[in-house]
């Protein structure tokens, strides 16, 4: 069977199965933020916008697009039954406060030990910015990071140390991959789900600490999305 | 009588000093209170220290005052919004400072401000870059860093109503940043689309109470 890595939008959707019904979480701006398109039916999560919003809902028709009202990544969104808008202040208690019970970041790197890299890559040609990152990541209950298991040029992505400068140590559960889903526990990175066409010794490859298979894993899979 | 309303942006911003730290609300282009910002070209002040979510978006605003060279310093956490490319130019030219602040840290620090606090302990940035050099502490176990409060001289707000006493409400996701900056600065200055009968703002849904507006200005 040959390698078949899953899409950003699959990646997206297999994040967006594990989050638990009544959850308040913070999907971070880019590929998190697709999580919302795949909630399972009848699942009621309350999603956290750190510009003031609880309760974003999908992207509006065309026609009823109102321009005050826009999400962290500065989209257009709706705000469902039930939500609310509050202060930049509130929106950061919220989140420093442990009141969140999730935040599905993207990332640079993470290290064996949880250690998130997603602000910077110290690039000279272009100001740094870091937004609400720092905060999710100090703040948030649970921290779980959807990033494609290498770069383009095939480095990996999950790291002994991170290379580029660190968001929040220690910070980080579980990691959704195009390739695996892995949790990281205090005995280092455990794959819980391998896609189709790989074994954990070609996984190791693409992956700089070293992997454990649990006992129970399963086939990664995600529908055609 | 209190009255707070003035005729037009030049009186709504009269006063506003070279070198002053100018609080801007906004969270991008909403909330921004533009038309203000704006009406600091007129005064022609320069080496102006911007704080706000982000340096500024297309051409208006607080872009178009870097534009016109009277930023010196910008301080915020995210200067890479949609269409920064005026930031960027300034930035890599290295006619512009920027202090970067994590978004929560910013916010805290302006609301320690207007609160009367002399500075906090956060877990936001313990162990990175932005964190280096300041002083930490550790509670229960986990590391803080201490934030010191962040001041204006003057604040720029935007707010959909006011009355002639200042109370002001907001719409939607464009109140962000504008109610805390209001509490934090000597001079706060609103911008509004429409001002009211006192009385006539439901004081149930008033976010910012008048004690913290100094000047009301109607922008259609």
């Amino acid at each position: 069977m040959s390698l078949q890595p899953l899409s950003r939008r699959q990646m997206a959707w297999r994040a967006a199965q594990d989050i638990p019904e009544g959850a308040y979480v913070n999907l971070g701006i880019g590929l998190p933020t697709l999580c919302g398109d795949y909630i399972p039916k009848g699942r009621e999560i309350v999603f956290h916008s750190e510009n003031g919003v609880l309760g974003t809902g999908p992207a509006p028709k065309k026609g009823e697009e109102d321009p005050d009202l826009i999400n962290a990544g500065k989209q257009l969104v709706t705000l469902v039954p039930g939500g609310s808008y509050f202060h930049h202040n509130d929106a950061f208690l919220m989140i420093r406060g442990g009141h969140l019970d999730l935040a599905l970041l993207g990332a640079f790197e993470v290290a064996e030990n949880g250690d998130l890299a997603n602000w910077t890559t110290n690039d000279p040609h272009a100001p740094p910015g870091v937004g609400g990152a720092m905060d999710l990541a100090a703040g948030a209950k649970e921290v779980r990071v959807l990033v494609e298991h290498t770069t383009k040029e095939g480095a990996p992505r999950l790291r002994r140390t991170c290379s580029y400068p660190l968001t929040a140590k220690a910070c980080v559960k579980r990691v959704y991959t195009n390739l695996a889903v892995i949790d990281v526990t205090k005995d280092g990175l455990l794959v819980r789900e391998m896609v189709d066409g790989l074994d954990l010794a070609v996984l190791q490859k693409l992956t700089e600490p070293p992997l454990t298979l649990a006992n129970d894993w399963k086939k990664l899979a995600a529908p055609a999305v | 009588m209190i009255d707070k309303r003035v005729k037009d942006l030049a009186a709504a911003v009269a006063g506003i000093r070279d070198g002053a730290t100018v609080l801007c609300g906004g969270f991008g282009t909403v909330g921004e209170p533009t038309e203000l910002t704006e009406a600091l070209l007129d005064l022609g002040i320069r080496n102006l220290t911007v704080v706000a979510n982000n340096a500024g978006t297309g051409k208006t605003g607080i872009a178009r005052l870097i534009k016109e060279g009277r930023v010196r310093k910008v301080i915020c956490s995210y200067p890479r919004t949609a269409d920064p490319h005026v930031f960027e130019a300034a930035y890599k030219a290295g006619s512009i400072e920027l202090d970067l602040v994590p978004q929560g840290t910013l916010t805290e620090r302006l609301r320690a401000a207007g609160a009367g606090i002399g500075g906090f302990y956060t877990p936001t940035a313990a162990g990175t870059q932005l964190a280096e050099g300041k002083e930490t502490r550790v509670f229960d176990g986990k590391t803080y860093v201490l934030e010191k409060p962040l001041r204006g001289d003057v604040a720029l707000i935007r707010a959909l109503k006011a009355d002639r006493w200042g109370n002001l409400v907001y719409r939607k996701s464009a109140r962000n940043f504008n109610p805390v900056m209001a509490t934090a600065a000597d001079l706060t200055v609103v911008q509004v689309k429409e001002i009211v009968e006192l009385g006539s703002l439901d004081p149930e849904a008033i976010v910012t109470p008048s004690i913290f507006v100094d000047r009301v200005v109607q922008v259609a």
